[in-house]
């Protein structure tokens, strides 16, 4: 059980700065999961927590202790590995067992902890198989397994599914999930799976380019984000940005016109009240695409030319472009009748639920 | 899918192998046939006749104390050559791959040695060690011990064993090297969160996972330290003192050349011949059958 606090933590490899300080409070058997593009250096985060990177600036406390100048095994935190890392030359076993005989726990309580372990992650059959005669997925439990039978007093999960193919991973990420919950020990996961971040997480902290953008519940970041990378990383497909949508001196159509006056007229007062104040030119508006429903051309507050359709079943996602040759994603239910690519078509905006965003990405608040 | 080359002549493809199969038969296969069919021969003295024998070269070579003496000093040379130039290579390799900065220097450095002839070495290492004018005997001499490997014998089998083993070593260092590197990062990292420390990470999971390179390795470095020593031992001891350390390859040198037994040699050639032929089949054996994790 514990708690783990980032205080301004930054890391710079020489002279390049890859971590410009990060500030987190992590509650007692929460599940964090850091999220981010490739090269954002939520990898090299977790890597600090765990005591495999140096700490350039700031400090890292696991229950309110600094461990700034503690080797990774004086931490009490297990990790799992994105190739799972496992002892190529040892048994499942002794794979589990291993952090147990260094820590000269005795012989029957080693061989009771490892047995639970293989039970709660369905192994009993293979502890005396070697790794490499282990599908993936198996392999990725006997990771997970190293790190239960320690009963460490933190997880910590380096892209742990991303080896696995799709639907293994899907099944993984709920084990994960129930597991965690089970022991209830504090976990930081990162991932670049916004899916996985969303369905794993108790809060999550999305990175952008060695800064934690936002930090919060999976659909608070989704419903309330905080600057134009989150929106357009949470979420799939992402949200829509329209630039210059009110502009003065664009060269509309008289139909297309009327819809954006009717757009104007229809937004909420604070959102309208805004749009006065600010230099209209470098605000960026952002809808989800779920947020937009096809309409009759009477009520548009769009309109604009299908590019192309992909139907998945349950929904379908249409491509259009609006004024501007601006691309928006539209979701719509998969039993509706959809127009054809090249077909025009007519779009309701759902405005209470537009996001506004300055000239540098970062919300307004309204 | 094996690649068919067509070649548009038909004679053009043994043409091309004659070069290779000229240089095979010219001075491997016609040596060693001269070999078995001269180790069934005693030459008169002036080479003018020689008198059939059969197997007596090889009884009287069985019978020989020195010859047995002979076996053993090679098995025994062979042992420490491989145990020092295998050991410090990884030693070297381990250190090599911990440190950070200049590690190219380093290893380029380690890779030296290996550019040395045997011979070349042998003379590097006896300079030093001279008796008289030697750098090293003079600075033991200060110290109040007393180097003369010309007398010595255990001084002068551990000289030939740190040249031999020093020219090896950087052969070694390089599979020992690549080896360390091919164990994923994240191994190690594991482990060092499991709780272990440099060393309990070295014996449990290093070297386990460098056992494959190790054994390989030290097949490799027998079959050195069998034949390819000469140099080394005909320049720092010429097999003295009192052929003791007169490995099999020198006495074959040694009774053919300059004791001119040209029938014993020949037999000693042979049985030589058998030991590489048993030791490349465990050689190839080994390599087949190399364990992979």
């Amino acid at each position: 059980m514990a708690t783990i606090s980032l205080q301004n933590v930054t890391k710079a490899f020489g002279k390049n700065n890859v971590i410009h300080g990060i500030n987190a409070d992590v509650k007692d058997g929460e599940f964090i999961v850091i999220v981010g593009p490739s090269g954002c250096g939520k990898s090299t985060l977790l890597r600090m927590v765990a005591g495999l990177e140096i700490i350039t600036d700031g400090e890292i406390c696991i229950n309110n202790k600094r461990v700034n100048e503690l080797e990774p095994m004086e931490r009490d935190i297990a990790m799992v590995f994105q190739n799972y890392a496992l002892y190529p030359h040892m048994s499942v076993f002794d794979n589990m067992a291993y952090g147990l005989k260094i820590a000269k726990i005795p012989k029957n309580e080693i061989l009771q902890r490892v047995n639970t372990a293989a039970e709660i992650l369905q192994l009993q059959d293979y502890l005396k198989r070697k790794p490499r005669e282990l599908s993936g997925g198996q392999r990725q439990r006997v990771a997970m397994g190293r790190a239960i039978v320690r009963k460490p007093a933190v997880f910590l999960f380096d892209e742990p599914l991303s080896n696995l193919d799709a639907k293994l991973r899907v099944q993984m990420r709920l084990e994960i999930k129930a597991l965690q919950k089970e022991l209830g020990v504090t976990s930081l996961y990162v991932t670049h799976d916004q899916v996985e971040a969303m369905t794993l997480a108790d809060r999550m902290i999305v990175m952008n380019a060695g800064n934690a953008d936002q930090i919060g519940a999976p659909l608070e970041v989704y419903n309330d984000p905080q600057s134009t990378f989150v929106a357009g990383f949470i979420g799939s497909p992402p949200m829509n940005f329209l630039n210059n949508l009110f502009a003065q001196n664009q060269q509309l159509d008289s139909s297309a016109q009327q819809a954006i006056d009717r757009l104007l007229t229809d937004l909420p007062t604070e959102v309208s009240a805004t749009l006065q104040q600010q230099d209209n030119d470098n605000l960026t508006i952002g809808i989800r695409p779920e947020h937009l429903s096809l309409c009759e051309p009477p009520t548009a507050h769009l309109i604009g030319k299908v590019k192309y359709t992909e139907p998945l079943g349950a929904e379908t996602l249409l491509y259009i472009e609006v004024q501007n040759q601006q691309t928006i994603t539209l979701r719509q239910a998969g039993d509706i009748e959809i127009p054809a690519a090249g077909d025009s078509c007519f779009i309701r905006v759902n405005t209470a639920l537009i996001c506004l965003f300055d000239s540098k990405g970062k919300r307004i608040q309204i | 899918m094996d690649k068919q080359v067509t070649f548009n002549n038909r004679y053009l493809p043994y043409f091309l192998l004659i070069p290779q199969v000229l240089i095979t038969a010219i001075f491997f296969f016609w040596p060693a046939g001269q070999a078995v069919y001269q180790s069934a021969y005693i030459p008169d003295p002036f080479g003018l006749k020689s008198q059939y024998v059969g197997l007596e070269n090889f009884r009287f070579l069985l019978n020989d104390p020195y010859y047995l003496a002979s076996f053993k000093t090679t098995a025994l040379f062979s042992c420490l050559v491989t145990a020092v130039s295998v050991g410090a290579a990884l030693w070297l390799a381990v250190m090599a791959d911990r440190i950070i900065k200049g590690a190219t220097a380093y290893r380029t450095l380690l890779i030296w040695p290996y550019a040395v002839a045997p011979a070349i070495a042998g003379v590097l290492w006896l300079f030093m060690f001279n008796p008289r004018i030697g750098l090293v005997s003079w600075y033991l001499g200060l110290l109040g011990y007393d180097w003369n490997h010309v007398l010595n014998d255990n001084e002068a089998m551990g000289l030939v064993v740190v040249a031999s083993a020093w020219n090896r070593i950087s052969y070694n260092f390089l599979f020992f090297l690549a080896g360390l590197q091919a164990i994923p990062r994240s191994v190690i990292e594991a482990a060092a969160i499991d709780g272990a420390h440099f060393w309990k990470r070295f014996w449990t999971i290093v070297i386990p996972l460098l056992s494959p390179t190790t054994f390989f390795l030290l097949v490799v470095n027998i079959v050195y330290a069998f034949f390819e020593t000469f140099g080394v031992i005909h320049t720092i001891t010429a097999g003295g003192p009192q052929q003791t350390t007169t490995i099999l390859v020198y006495k074959v040198y040694a009774d053919g050349f300059v004791g001119q037994d040209l029938g014993s040699s020949a037999a000693q050639s042979v049985i030589l011949l058998l030991l590489v032929g048993i030791l490349t089949i465990v050689q190839f054996r080994f390599i087949e059958k190399r364990v992979h994790y």
